[in-house]
């Protein structure tokens, strides 16, 4: 059983810590506010996800700190998103709207937003 | 591996410290502090120091930077650039006091040594006797709340001093109580809907995991000081999703004011009850004839009485400063 466990969990973290690197150099590289957070708040909630999976298939004698796994999981998965809808949702309100490399702006904005 | 994480994590103190005296601006200072209060409780754990990284981590990173916050949004985050003479005395004095803590700092023990003052007094008498005397595992919970419960006295009345005095400083002249609404949030332009949705989902879950962090302290890390501030800490994001005149019909300021004086009283009947049966003060041995089950119930009582305390001081200061914030802004 832990033949499978085992190697199962070392792929899961290994992507898990993979991922969460992705989003930093994303948040390190990318143009403006949007982007940077897009990069950092998706990889975030699966790396974290898939971090936590890992954790719950090393073996343990009880089933106890996979349950509480699963509640930081579950914890986890509702809090992250909604922190990165926050984030995103406070910086428009604060007038940051999306520019492109040079500066411009990217996009179309809706009708009445300057 | 042990040693690597500890480097790595000091150098992000350090590294955070300089930011925070680096950078302009008030809210940036703030998140570097909550930052800072995460990074720090992530060092206790790794130091084996479980019950004080969960109060960092409530406290450092969670409330106190929410307390900040709501002190920006009152004042304003700009942070004015310092204007005329150099301050010499300063300048003078900061590197002579850090030079004299770190020659004070050379005295002292070795990290984790045996002969340390700390590890040849008392400490291993309380983990010695600990599981005999009052039998629950937690050891540290075993000597806050019955070994050294006169000193954790003192730290409830503390901070129960410290909910007093914001109250008498932030009260608006006239008022009575922390909390009286008269700004309402103008919910049509910048309605929250999906935070609070979320946060409606999560409040039950969060006031649950409070109580079993209340309950559970004699067995894992946990206690009356963490459960409080999370107790607080839903109540607070309650306030800060829904508005101040809501969660005050929800969470009353006048009961809350009350309740952080009931939880003081609490703690210190524990101990006069003792003394009432002519035993010293907070000997718990009056409360049951075998001697370990008295111990159970003395330490029940007493961190109901903590964490009634901590949970409601921290409600009354969130609703004195955010008072002052709604009123601010209307």
């Amino acid at each position: 059983m832990s033949a499978i466990l085992e190697p199962l969990s070392s792929v899961c973290l290994l992507l898990g810590s993979f991922l969460l690197l992705t989003g930093a150099l994303g948040f390190l590289r990318f143009a403006d506010f949007y982007a940077r957070l897009h990069a950092c708040g998706v990889t975030e909630t699966l790396a974290t996800a898939l971090i936590i999976l890992g954790l719950m298939l090393q073996a343990t004698d009880s089933a106890l700190p996979q349950f509480k796994l699963l509640l930081i999981l579950l914890f986890v998965l509702f809090s992250s998103p909604t922190a990165s809808h926050a984030l995103a949702k406070a910086a428009w309100n604060a007038g940051v709207r999306p520019r492109d490399r040079r500066g411009r702006r990217d996009i179309a904005l809706p009708p009445g937003d300057r | 591996m042990e040693l690597l994480v500890n480097i790595v994590l000091l150098i992000l103190l350090v590294a955070t410290a300089g930011a925070l005296v680096v950078v302009r601006g008030l809210l940036a200072s703030t998140m570097l502090t909550s930052v800072y209060g995460l990074l720090c409780a992530s060092f206790f754990v790794t130091m084996d120091a479980v019950d004080v990284a969960f109060t960092e981590a409530a406290v450092g990173a969670g409330v106190s930077p929410l307390l900040l916050l709501l002190t920006v949004a009152a004042i304003g985050r700009g942070e004015p650039r310092p204007v005329g003479a150099l301050p010499v005395l300063a300048i003078v004095l900061v590197p002579v006091t850090a030079a004299l803590l770190i020659i004070g700092t050379l005295d002292m023990p070795p990290f984790g040594s045996p002969d340390a003052p700390a590890h040849t007094h008392v400490a291993p008498r309380y983990l010695q006797l600990s599981g005999e005397e009052i039998g629950i595992p937690n050891v540290v919970t075993s000597v806050l709340a019955s070994y050294r419960a006169f000193d954790t006295l003192g730290e409830v009345l503390v901070i129960f001093t410290a909910g007093v005095a914001v109250l008498l400083i932030l009260a608006t002249p006239g008022q009575r109580g922390s909390a009286r609404p008269r700004y309402v949030p103008d919910n049509h332009r910048d309605p929250h809907t999906i935070l609070q949705i979320v946060s409606r989902i999560l409040i039950p879950f969060i006031l649950l995991f409070a109580l079993y962090v209340q309950f559970h302290g004699e067995y894992g890390p946990g206690g009356g000081f963490q459960a409080g501030v999370i107790f607080a800490s839903a109540i607070i994001l309650y306030g800060l999703l829904y508005g101040l005149p809501t969660v005050c019909r929800v969470v009353r300021p006048a009961v809350v004011e009350w309740l952080s004086a009931v939880g003081v009283l609490i703690f210190g009947i524990t101990g006069v009850f003792a003394m009432l049966s002519g035993r010293p003060f907070l000997d718990y041995s009056v409360f049951a004839d075998d001697p370990v089950t008295a111990q159970h119930i003395g330490i029940l009582v007493v961190e109901l009485g903590v964490g009634i305390t901590v949970a409601s001081v921290i409600t009354v200061i969130y609703y004195a400063f955010a008072n002052q914030f709604e009123t601010a802004e209307s």
